[in-house]
């Protein structure tokens, strides 16, 4: 089952410098762990140590984001296009502070 | 600031330490800046892939609608973002305000910081007659200043 997966300019080093890598996966969860596989250490900047979705990333499965799709239980088909953004987010405020409002 | 003719090659002189920017995109984020105040205020500028020149400003909703906080909302990023693919372009400046303080990034600035490419533009208006607007490269998480190049009629803003 190949599902295409859209890498932002800065997860690329994990990608060796590729745009578009494919994966396989039921749910986003699978995908992550077959991706990782093949690159390693990509989960670690989409998933935090909790195992939630990290905040520093937007996820979409064609053309919505993952957090309305049940994040990381978001069902997968073969030929779902996935994109990944890093979030663009900042200001002012305490980074903590940030985080909780945040609430991710 | 000097009027900088503007063309292929590295004339231009935007090599890792300058922001070249016209001045019409300049003031129309200042007129966001101000028109959000006191919540902050984001948005990007676009310009072709590879050509370090800032050309179509695109305003964004600060989804947080805070004084201290600001996010894209995500699936309008998503739209710009793929707007600006379609186009050859890429996020050649994001910029937003902070309201009451400096403008120098935040320590949620630089962990936010995820695109290695774009002049993070910073512009304070916690003084009601001037504005301080200031440019860095945030990089693995670290902010190096640069110098800000106001040109005149590079682009139709």
């Amino acid at each position: 089952m190949a599902i295409e997966v859209r890498v932002p300019t800065i997860l690329r080093s994990y990608t060796g410098g590729a745009k578009t890598v494919e994966g396989s996966g039921a749910t986003l969860t699978a995908l992550i762990d077959d991706l990782d596989a093949k690159h390693n250490g990509l989960k670690g900047r989409l998933i935090t140590p909790e195992g939630g979705l990290h905040r520093f990333v937007n996820i979409y499965v064609n053309d919505e984001d993952v957090r309305f799709l049940g994040a990381l239980d978001a069902k997968l088909s073969d030929g779902d296009s996935i994109t990944i953004l890093p979030a663009v987010a900042g200001g002012a405020l305490g980074f903590a502070a940030a985080a909780a409002l945040l609430g991710r | 600031m000097t009027a900088a003719t503007l063309g292929p090659g590295k004339s231009h002189g935007n090599v890792n330490d300058v922001l070249t920017i016209d001045s019409a995109i300049v003031d129309a984020i200042v007129a966001h800046a101000r028109r959000d105040h006191p919540d902050e205020a984001c948005g990007v500028v676009a310009g072709p892939i590879g050509s370090d020149l800032p050309a179509r400003l695109i305003p964004m909703d600060n989804a947080a609608r805070s004084m201290t906080f600001y996010e894209f909302d995500s699936m309008e990023q998503l739209r710009v973002w793929r707007e600006m693919d379609d186009n050859d372009e890429e996020p050649v400046v994001i910029y937003h305000s902070h309201t009451a303080t400096e403008a120098y990034p935040s320590r949620t600035d630089i962990s936010f910081a995820g695109e290695p490419g774009a002049h993070y533009l910073l512009v304070s208006t916690r003084e009601p007659d001037s504005e301080e607007i200031r440019s860095f490269r945030i990089v693995d998480g670290v902010v190096t200043e640069e110098e800000i190049n106001i040109v005149d009629a590079t682009v139709d803003a």
